[in-house]
């Protein structure tokens, strides 16, 4: 054991360490010896969630930020780091959280370690560096409009919740990103990257004692913060169905279909997450693994409903575990020539099927067998186990990643019945479509019409 | 996870009678198993009359067997949580899937069902046409897209196998029939052009007999090998505009076709392009174009070299009024590089990054089977994972420094531009 004065904390799996430091920042380690890798992942309880109007997108432009240097890493050597090693480094943010991860060999460890002690405490913040990455993330959110289905999917979002920060994009709105100054970011930084607000997550090729020794070697020399108070605004019972219609130039229609959808430990969850899994194919339960993967959905009601009926070349659906009530999306994107009313129609028939007569008990053992499935291959590498882990530790606590599968067992088919019933009734839904305009065919006749210029 | 990582791959090969080759890596870091079943059947196979014909191939083909109805194989892969993705490139056609342990022997069984006995009905085609038709349209609506495939069109020529879109076109879709399906599975789904990857929680005495006994029985062999030409594009500046309504972002896809998988220089090219445009969050190109100018959210090169020559491509996506700019400095990076090479601290902390990066390569059992599936098509050996630091180490400052000097001229770039009309414009 190491000799660090440490605060007992429940660990409900026995394979893992799981310990505080003075400050209060939580370290989970698992060891694990199959490859000579090890993941490390430092998260902070801060997301696009936490933030207040003409703020939006501060999180995620601080996360940027958290790579362009610190006090002791001046930014042309921050790259270098882990890349020494072969390792690879990211970050990301979402509604709940922000996280930043390094995979690499074993020798890299001290060196990750000390990356992510620096983020947490020592970021320069230069004004040049936030004003170059301004644009950067403009360019970022332009990108992202791009894609029709993206841009419908954040005008649907702004629909559907009426008060809740959850209604705006993670990127932020283009206004902001334009108005915010580097006082935000460094403000926000200082409220929210402090330890008692993050979980430092070392999974892999370790020894959890050096681990811990290690991360009270980097981490413990920083003090510990005012904990954060996180947003508590309780979204308004909708009272009707919202509709959204973005007409645009564009060669393809999409069709959303959205509802309220219960947080990661209201009981409902479990249910919804059978329910989707019945309607759409289960799909990994966390961010990160949920699109790795298709869905296992040739047999799910609403690809037979819609896609084997031609109506639809594709049907997705989403159903994330989050901090507070997020949403549950249905996606479809319609076969070139199929009107978004045929689309529509066939989706909600379906649902209403399933509100009115319920599902089968087969059905609900093919989708706990499917989710049993994704959670064994969500586990597949350390960087995954260690993402996992500090996914459901930051939004919904530590007994929770334990107790999943037996709770997603113990699903019966009267529960999905009435969550279906509950939650996906017309008064509470918000469609969407993006309906394609004015579009010429651009296929190679009209490219040549456009020669080479040497 | 593999549990063999530490002293590298161990996988054991077989070749059968019938010429399938079967690979089995064993692996004991979690549940499950993966499958991956390479055909030499991509789209360089097809008729030039009916591009797309590989893609439509790989939609149709795991919708029903003589054995089993398209139900019945969603019902054996849902069942067991399973999804079996079929996807071309230029020269495959490769099924992939994972599976829980205790499902292995079942989804082996579907897998080979579905290459060796697909029936093709009618309906599907149908079906999977429009879905396919669907896919082209949206890729019509996607700056990205359009902008690599207008690039690899000029890099190579219209009529190029690596020129023309791999998906085909509306037009084609709609003249592929089932027979033409058939005919292409007939020729080219054959054993003695398939390598069967097998990768994880499984013995591999029982996954080679599992295999045997499935695909007994079964036997031939393309008629003739595809031999891939030389670009039928002579190397020239080319600046090529895609204008397209309605987006905010310009994509730009600045290239040039390079050397073979299998050619001697390709471990200099490789860490060339990793001090170019790969390392840290996209080397010299992303220090230029992201970090200093902050123009861009990406921008990166990638290097694809496959069995003909392929292509080392720069992208990135920018504000319409910041197109010419971009261009003027991936022209600066490309001219340096080509110029004078790479500094010797580049290229030590490149070799560290690529020698280092191999435990994360081989990370998931799914990708071992990549892994070990581009092994055995190159013919890179079973211990390439064991050789493959000692062959980067090898690379010396003059490799980089040649390969760069080959390569690396803006006067001879093919430069696509997708997005909506700039004020500025790109000049050549």
């Amino acid at each position: 054991m190491v000799s660090m004065h440490l605060r007992a904390a429940t660990a409900v799996d026995s394979n893992l360490r799981f310990e505080y430091l003075p400050n209060g920042l939580k370290v989970v380690v698992r060891e694990i010896h199959t490859a000579p890798l090890v993941s490390v992942w430092c998260w902070y309880r801060v997301g696009s969630g936490d933030e207040l109007p003409g703020h939006t997108g501060v999180s995620h432009w601080v996360e940027h930020m958290n790579f362009k240097g610190t006090v002791n890493i001046p930014r042309e050597q921050m790259k270098g780091i882990v890349e020494r090693f072969g390792g690879m480094w990211n970050g990301y943010t979402w509604i709940d959280q922000t996280t930043y991860l390094e995979t690499a060999g074993r020798a890299a460890l001290d060196r990750m370690l000390f990356l992510e002690a620096e983020r947490m405490a020592y970021g320069l913040y230069e004004p040049g560096d936030c004003e170059s990455e301004r644009t950067v993330i403009i360019s970022e959110l332009q990108g992202g409009e791009n894609d029709p289905d993206q841009l419908l999917d954040t005008e649907v979002m702004a629909t559907a919740f009426r008060a809740h920060p959850y209604q705006h994009p993670t990127i932020g709105w283009l206004e902001d990103l334009r108005a915010m100054t580097r006082d935000d970011l460094v403000s926000h930084y200082r409220r929210f990257y402090i330890p008692n607000n993050a979980t430092l997550v070392v999974v892999g090729d370790v020894n959890a004692d050096d681990v811990l020794r290690g991360a009270e070697a980097h981490f413990a020399s920083i003090p510990e913060g005012v904990a954060p108070e996180r947003i508590r605004v309780c979204e308004p019972p909708q009272l009707g169905e919202r509709r959204v219609l973005i007409e645009r130039e564009g060669t393809t229609g999409y069709v959303k279909v959205v509802f309220h959808a219960p947080a990661a430990n209201d009981p409902d969850f479990f249910a919804m997450l059978v329910l989707d899994a019945i309607l759409t194919g289960a799909k990994g339960v966390n961010l990160w693994s949920s699109f790795r993967v298709a869905p296992p959905q040739r047999r799910a009601r609403l690809y037979t409903a819609l896609v084997e009926r031609g109506l639809a070349s594709s049907v997705s659906g989403a159903i994330m575990p989050t901090a507070q009530p997020y949403v549950y999306t249905l996606s479809f994107t319609a076969i070139d020539g199929i009107p978004l009313e045929d689309v529509e129609a066939a989706a909600l028939q379906e649902i209403e099927r399933v509100r009115e007569a319920g599902v089968e008990p087969a059905d609900v053992d093919r989708a706990r067998h499917q989710l049993r499935a994704r959670l064994v291959f969500d586990n597949d590498s350390v960087t995954n186990v260690a993402h996992q882990l500090g996914y459901f530790e930051t939004i919904a606590g530590p007994d929770y990643l334990p107790l999943l599968q037996q709770r997603i067992d113990a699903v019966t088919a009267e529960q999905v019945w009435d969550v279906a019933r509950r939650r996906l009734g017309p008064c509470t839904r918000t469609v969407g479509w993006f309906k394609p305009v004015g579009a010429p065919r651009q296929g190679l006749d009209e490219m040549s019409a456009n020669p080479a210029r040497t | 996870m593999s549990s063999t990582l530490a002293a590298g791959l161990s996988p054991v090969r077989q070749t059968l009678s019938n010429g399938a080759v079967i690979i089995v890596q064993e692996t004991s870091g979690a549940p499950s198993v993966s499958i991956n079943a390479a055909f030499l059947a991509g789209s360089i196979y097809e008729p030039d009359n009916l591009p797309g014909l590989a893609h439509l191939t790989a939609r149709v083909i795991d919708r029903g067997t003589i054995r089993r109805s398209a139900d019945a194989i969603a019902q054996e892969l849902d069942s067991r949580g399973v999804s079996l993705r079929i996807a071309t490139t230029r020269h495959t056609m490769t099924f992939s899937s994972t599976c829980l342990s205790e499902d292995f022997d079942e989804l082996l069984d579907v897998v080979v069902d579905v290459a060796r006995c697909a029936t093709f009905p009618d309906a599907e085609v149908a079906k999977r046409r429009a879905e396919a038709v669907t896919a082209i349209r949206q890729d019509e609506d996607n700056p990205a897209v359009r902008a690599m495939e207008t690039l690899s069109e000029m890099l190579y020529g219209p009529s190029h196998p690596y020129g023309r879109c791999a998906k085909g076109s509306v037009d084609s879709l709609e003249r592929i029939n089932r027979d033409a399906i058939w005919r292409f599975h007939t020729r080219y789904i054959r054993p003695a052009v398939l390598s069967l990857v097998i990768v994880g929680d499984v013995t591999a005495t029982r996954a080679i007999e599992l295999a045997a006994s499935k695909l007994e029985g079964w036997a031939g062999a393309p008629e003739r090998p595809v031999v891939v030409p030389p670009p039928s594009v002579i190397p020239g500046r080319q600046v090529r505009e895609i204008p397209m309504a309605g987006k905010s972002q310009t994509d730009i896809a600045y290239g040039f076709a390079t050397i073979g998988r299998l050619d001697p220089r390709y471990y200099g090219y490789w860490m060339m392009n990793n001090v170019l445009g790969q390392f840290g969050l996209g080397g010299r190109l992303a220090d230029n174009i992201r970090e200093r100018q902050g123009m861009a959210y990406y921008a990166f090169s990638s290097f694809d070299p496959t069995v003909g020559e392929g292509p080392l491509v720069v992208r990135a996506g920018v504000d319409p009024a910041n197109v010419q700019r971009t261009i003027d400095a991936i022209d600066a990076e490309i001219r340096e590089l080509g110029e004078h090479g790479p500094t010797p601290a580049e290229v030590d902390e490149s070799r560290g990054y690529l020698v280092g990066s191999i435990p994360r390569m081989l990370e998931t059992n799914y990708s071992i089977a990549g892994f070990l599936q581009t092994s055995e098509q190159f013919g890179l050996g079973l211990d390439y994972d064991r050789r493959l630091p000692g062959l980067i180490e090898s690379v010396t400052i003059d490799d980089v420094r040649a390969a760069a000097a080959e390569a690396l001229h803006p006067e001879r770039a093919a430069i696509a531009i997708a997005g909506p009309e700039s004020a500025g414009g790109a000049t050549p």
